[in-house]
């Protein structure tokens, strides 16, 4: 558009005029804006622009302001709450994007700008970027902190399913929890990828957390939230913050199982467990059920068999205390012997008793003898001597007895028929008292007694003079039958 | 025993197979008095028939949640995977 300028050319005056001919009538500020709007609105009413984020600013009427910038330039770029919506990324400073969208001018500030209608990732590297970026916000935030975890239930009653409903991943998870511990299971459907996986998946997940016990619906004790592999780019709704967030405040423990192995997702951080493959996640929600079942019989079995056990070693304690045991004669034994002592030394007692006895006997009887009977007879028979007891202690009693004896005497002579004796004749006696008619009688005796009227005469026949004395005796008659009186006394 | 029947019927399966656990080990150890130990064996009966009847009670039942208009949860459906 020369025009306009072309006419500058020719007019030095200080007031503007119109010349004639001159169509170059001076526009308002209003019409150029709107003249330009309009062209630059048609010229560019498609464009795909690539470039660099920065200045990312979402306002809370929801629409988002931004520019996009590479190393020479900058456009303000805005796009209106309904597309922003949509996008299936949080979009962030640095973040190299394809925004598609229609150029416009703002008039109101002389600016330019692209209104997105969506707005793409510009390629893989800067997807993981971005990721990268995210990860590292919601790490420093301490969503991923290990002591945020929670603790799988060891056998879940009820298990929360957050998946699609079609396709292998359902199957699979339905699968392996059969094999191992046939559940209760509550699948949530979701869309996994593509426009709005984000929202559902979240929406899910709060949804679990949300159910109350108690209530028409069941509350899960464990969550999966899982999805098949796939690109980052299928992947990249389990990237996102409402995800994440989502999980991070689920107040039920979840299992993240996204992708393979090699797949990492926002998801995977901070889930409190992260199976590689959903099969996986079913082999760590449940045990297996026959496993336990063996375990409880085993259990079973062992204490079973350890129930005796108390019994078997009272037993084994009880034996080895009977055999410590002493036996009943051993313990008898003792007395026994005791017993049999004593018994001996009873009768040894008795028997050294009646020794002791029979000794002491003995000695008294040693004592006790003849001799010394005999020696206290002597004693006795030399105290008697000794006692002097002579006839003549008697005489004189003895004496006036015989005198009147003697007078009895004569009375009784003058009775007597000896008297022929006083006429001379005698009477001869032995010494035994017997009369002697004969002389060849008297000549046997060794001692004749004869007999005068006045007394009794001893005499011994010729030929035993040795007992000559005996008449000399013989001339005491009168002491004759004291004499025999005297014997009498004696016997 | 009376009382604690109560209680392992409200024990999870894990705590009701940690005490079987420790009735076994008790018995094995034989440190439990005779008479304790018929007791004790009663208790881990009924620990085994809870685990049992958990583990008997296990069955699949596959639901899919239907939410309501306000995308909570309002009660839920037979899932078929195949679908």
């Amino acid at each position: 558009m020369p025009g306009p300028f072309e006419s500058d050319d020719n007019s030095g005056g200080l007031v503007a005029r119109s010349r004639s001919g001159d169509n170059a009538e001076p526009l308002t500020i209003t019409e150029i804006s709107a003249r330009l709007k309009r062209s630059v609105e048609d010229q560019f009413g498609y464009v795909r622009l690539r470039g660099e984020l920065s200045g990312v600013k979402q306002a809370a009427s929801g629409h988002l302001y931004c520019c996009l910038k590479d190393e020479k330039a900058v456009i303000d770029g805005v796009m209106w709450r309904g597309n922003a919506q949509r996008l299936s990324f949080r979009p962030e400073d640095g973040i190299e994007v394809v925004a598609t969208g229609k150029l416009t001018t703002y008039p109101g500030r002389s600016k330019y700008q692209i209104v997105i209608d969506s707005m793409e990732i510009a390629g893989e590297g800067a997807l993981l970027a971005l990721l990268e970026k995210t990860r590292q916000r919601l790490e420093a935030e301490g969503l991923f902190a290990p002591e945020r975890k929670q603790r799988l239930p060891f056998m879940p009653r009820i298990i929360g399913v957050v998946t699609s409903p079609t396709g292998a991943v359902i199957r699979d998870i339905l699968h392996r929890l059969a094999d191992r511990f046939p559940s209760h299971v509550l699948v949530w459907p979701v869309l996994v990828q593509g426009q709005g996986s984000a929202s559902q998946v979240a929406a899910a997940i709060r949804g679990f957390s949300g159910i109350a016990p108690g209530g028409p619906v069941p509350r899960p004790d464990l969550v999966i939230v899982a999805r098949g592999g796939g690109s980052v780019e299928d992947l990249w709704g389990f990237n996102e913050e409402a995800v994440v967030r989502a999980i991070a405040d689920c107040t039920i423990p979840i299992i993240s199982a996204v992708g393979h192995e090699t797949d990492t997702t926002l998801a995977d951080f901070v889930a409190d467990a992260r199976a590689p493959t959903p099969t996986a996640a079913a082999e760590m929600a449940v045990p297996v059920r026959s496993e336990l079942l063996a375990a409880v019989e085993d259990l079973a079995l062992r204490k079973k068999r350890a129930a005796p056990r108390p019994v078997v070693l009272g037993r084994e304690r009880l034996d080895a205390r009977v055999q410590r045991l002493p036996r009943p004669d051993a313990l008898l034994q003792p007395q026994a012997q005791r017993l049999d002592d004593l018994s001996e030394r009873l009768r040894r007692g008795l028997s050294d008793a009646a020794a002791q006895a029979r000794a002491l006997l003995m000695a008294d009887k040693a004592r006790l003898s003849a001799p010394l009977l005999r020696s206290r007879i002597d004693q006795a028979r030399n105290r008697l001597v000794a006692a002097r007891l002579t006839p003549a202690l008697l005489h004189q009693r003895s004496q006036r007895t015989s005198e009147r004896f003697a007078a009895l005497e004569r009375f009784y002579l003058s009775l007597d028929p000896k008297a022929p004796l006083k006429r001379g004749f005698v009477l001869v006696t032995g010494a035994d008292g017997a009369l002697l008619r004969s002389r060849a009688a008297a000549a046997t005796q060794h001692r004749l007694s004869i007999e005068f009227a006045d007394g009794t005469l001893d005499a011994v026949p010729a030929g035993q003079a040795e007992s000559a004395k005996a008449p000399t005796k013989a001339r005491k008659p009168a002491q004759i039958a004291p004499k025999d009186q005297q014997d009498d006394l004696f016997g | 025993m009376a009382d604690n029947t109560p209680d392992i019927s409200e024990m999870t399966f894990e705590a009701a197979l940690g005490a079987l656990e420790e009735v076994v080990r008790r018995l094995e150890s034989g440190e439990v008095p005779l008479d304790e130990s018929i007791s004790l064996y009663e208790r881990g009966e009924t620990l085994r028939q809870h685990c049992q009847a958990r583990l008997d009670a296990a069955q699949a039942r596959i639901e899919k949640i239907v939410a309501g208009a306000d995308g909570k949860p309002s009660g839920t459906a037979p899932f078929d995977p195949a679908s």
